[in-house]
């Protein structure tokens, strides 16, 4: 099993949503996060000072999935979240060595 | 002498008053926007205490030395109203005296307060007001005499002896809270991490109502200053609504041209920089010269705040650059545009007057400045070496909010903040200092400062 972690932009949500709902993937876990890469932060002007907002608002969307679609639901992340501007972020995949449903105590690929 | 009462006159003193009351709720708007989340309540509680504690000592002594007979010279008001007993009955002109002192009082409010926003974040709440009581009575109630109070040239010595034209406070009010504010600031000294750390306006929709809130109730300051319902009511009321409105526009036309963008922040100060600088010169201007004096106020101003980074004091919410600069724009602006078609009397530079108006506005600007800076240096330095006036790093890190009043001004119920039971068994009511902080509260200040936001939203798990 692996976590698949996006960091996407914030408008980009509900596209990247459909899409795995439309692949097959039937949960995740939604966080608003904050954080820059080559994008960079902005600059605001307040009565003439200039304030530097290092941290762009991003949503940061993590997937349990089996390993053999683990490529599969990257392509589908990456396929969605695509404007091709700076600021589009990431997508990664880690290895999970187990997980429980908490409700029934199932565990591994059954508990996804 | 056979004084009788007008109630035209006086109901719309008794309007006006409540409508300058309400500046004072809509300045800590105004400056309680600008500040950061965790300080929010403090800046506001700077003035809305004041329309406490001001509001008692008007009554013991303050209208007495203010508007009680000249004691000599000008200088100061007598003791004869202590208490305000007699004045119960009295009239002044065609309003009962009651109705005056009212009107009176929310000026003795206002100039305080504004002092306030120069020293955000960082002064003890109690050494605040004990500040604000004392410079109220040393300095305030002495300048409001020279400039407000007229008894036929026996008056005080600005306004009534030598004709300096000041109609509703730009020197008694605007120059001398700008220049208390200045001298704090070198009191109290520069926010910890400031300049190299800017903050930014916590929450720009109340500073937006908070302009608002001060442009409505300044008609009741400038139109009521004609202590009657008449001609120069309304040509004050005209004068301040175009001079406001030309403040607006020629602040973000300056920030257009300079910084790329008009912004909601430099439209509700060019507001109030135009504000600032009519209210000397509302009943003495024609409405062409109230446009001229709001723009010249409008883009003064969104200059002038720049100073302080230039010239290093910490004036946090540009009182300085805002009602000193405007403040004593305004008055000398009258030395030029004032027009006896208007005042009834003196004529500015502009319309055939000559310097000698243009002097005595000067005078009265630099009397006034430099009277409140040092009479507000002294009385904070002595707040701060009897009962130290700035709180500590450590507090000023972690929220003056907190640390004063032990209170949080936005619940913003993330991660379950809000639903979790108390302590100690669901449902039961927590004692006050019993581990309150951390009942509704998550550990404060996470969620509630800037650019922490954390909350997580489960979808279709």
């Amino acid at each position: 099993m692996r976590l698949v972690t996006a960091v996407v932009k914030p408008f980009k949500l509900d596209e990247v949503r459909a899409a795995l709902e439309a692949f097959g993937v039937h949960g995740m876990t939604v966080t608003e996060a904050q954080g820059y890469g080559r994008q960079k932060g902005h600059t605001e002007v307040y009565r003439g000072a200039e304030y530097t907002v290092d941290l762009v608002p991003k949503i940061r969307l993590e997937v349990l999935v089996d390993d053999a679609d683990a490529a599969d639901v990257i392509d589908v992340v990456v396929k969605s979240a695509q404007t091709g501007r700076v600021g589009d972020g990431k997508v990664w995949s880690v290895p999970v060595d187990d997980v429980v449903r908490v409700r029934t105590g199932e565990r591994g690929p059954d508990a996804l | 002498m056979t004084s009788h009462i007008s109630s035209g006159d006086t109901a719309w003193m008794l309007a006006s008053s409540a409508l300058v009351l309400l500046m004072t709720p809509g300045l800590a708007f105004f400056y309680g926007g600008m500040v950061r989340a965790r300080s929010v309540l403090n800046m506001m509680m700077m003035s809305f205490a004041c329309i406490g504690v001001v509001s008692i000592l008007w009554v013991l002594y303050g209208y007495s030395l203010a508007f009680d007979t000249d004691l000599g010279h000008g200088l100061l008001g007598g003791f004869g109203e202590l208490g305000m007993t007699d004045a119960v009955n009295q009239v002044t002109g065609t309003v009962p005296v009651p109705v005056f002192a009212a009107f009176q009082l929310m000026f003795a409010i206002i100039t305080p307060a504004l002092i306030s926003g120069a020293i955000a974040d960082r002064a003890k709440f109690g050494a605040w007001i004990v500040f604000a009581v004392l410079w109220t009575t040393i300095v305030y109630l002495p300048v409001a005499h020279w400039v407000f109070m007229f008894d036929d040239g026996n008056g005080g010595w600005l306004g009534d002896r030598l004709g300096v034209l000041d109609f509703a406070g730009g020197t008694a009010v605007h120059v001398n809270a700008g220049a208390a504010a200045l001298a704090l600031t070198f009191v109290l000294g520069r926010r910890t991490g400031w300049p190299r750390e800017h903050t930014r306006p916590h929450n720009l929709p109340l500073v937006l109502l908070g302009a608002g809130l001060l442009w409505f109730g300044w008609f009741g300051f400038n139109a009521g200053s004609a202590v009657a319902a008449n001609g120069t009511a309304a040509i004050a009321f005209l004068n301040t609504q175009v001079a406001t409105a030309a403040g607006l526009c020629a602040w973000i036309l300056v920030e257009r041209i300079r910084d790329g963008r008009p912004t909601t922040l430099g439209a509700a100060s060019g507001a109030v920089a135009g504000l600032v600088a009519i209210t000397p010169a509302c009943a003495a201007v024609s409405p062409l010269g109230a446009v001229a004096v709001g723009l010249l106020a409008g883009a003064l101003c969104a200059v002038a705040v720049g100073l302080k980074y230039r010239l290093g004091f910490d004036d946090s919410l540009d009182v300085v650059g805002v009602h000193l600069v405007g403040g004593a724009l305004g008055s000398v602006l009258i030395g030029f545009f004032a027009t006896a078609t208007v005042t009834g009397g003196p004529s500015g530079l502009f319309y055939g007057g000559g310097f000698a108006q243009l002097g005595k506005q000067a005078l009265a600007v630099v009397v006034v400045g430099s009277y409140s800076f040092v009479g507000a240096f002294l009385l904070g330095k002595l707040v701060d070496r009897t009962i130290g006036f700035r709180v500590s790093v450590e507090d000023e890190v972690t929220g003056i909010d907190q640390v004063e009043h032990a209170e949080t001004a936005y619940d913003f119920q993330s991660l379950g903040a809000g639903h979790r039971p108390p302590l100690g068994g669901a449902g039961a009511p927590v004692p006050a200092g019993a581990g309150a902080h951390s009942v509704t509260q998550g550990d404060g200040d996470g969620p509630t400062g800037e650019g922490t936001s954390d909350s997580t939203r489960s979808v279709n798990a």
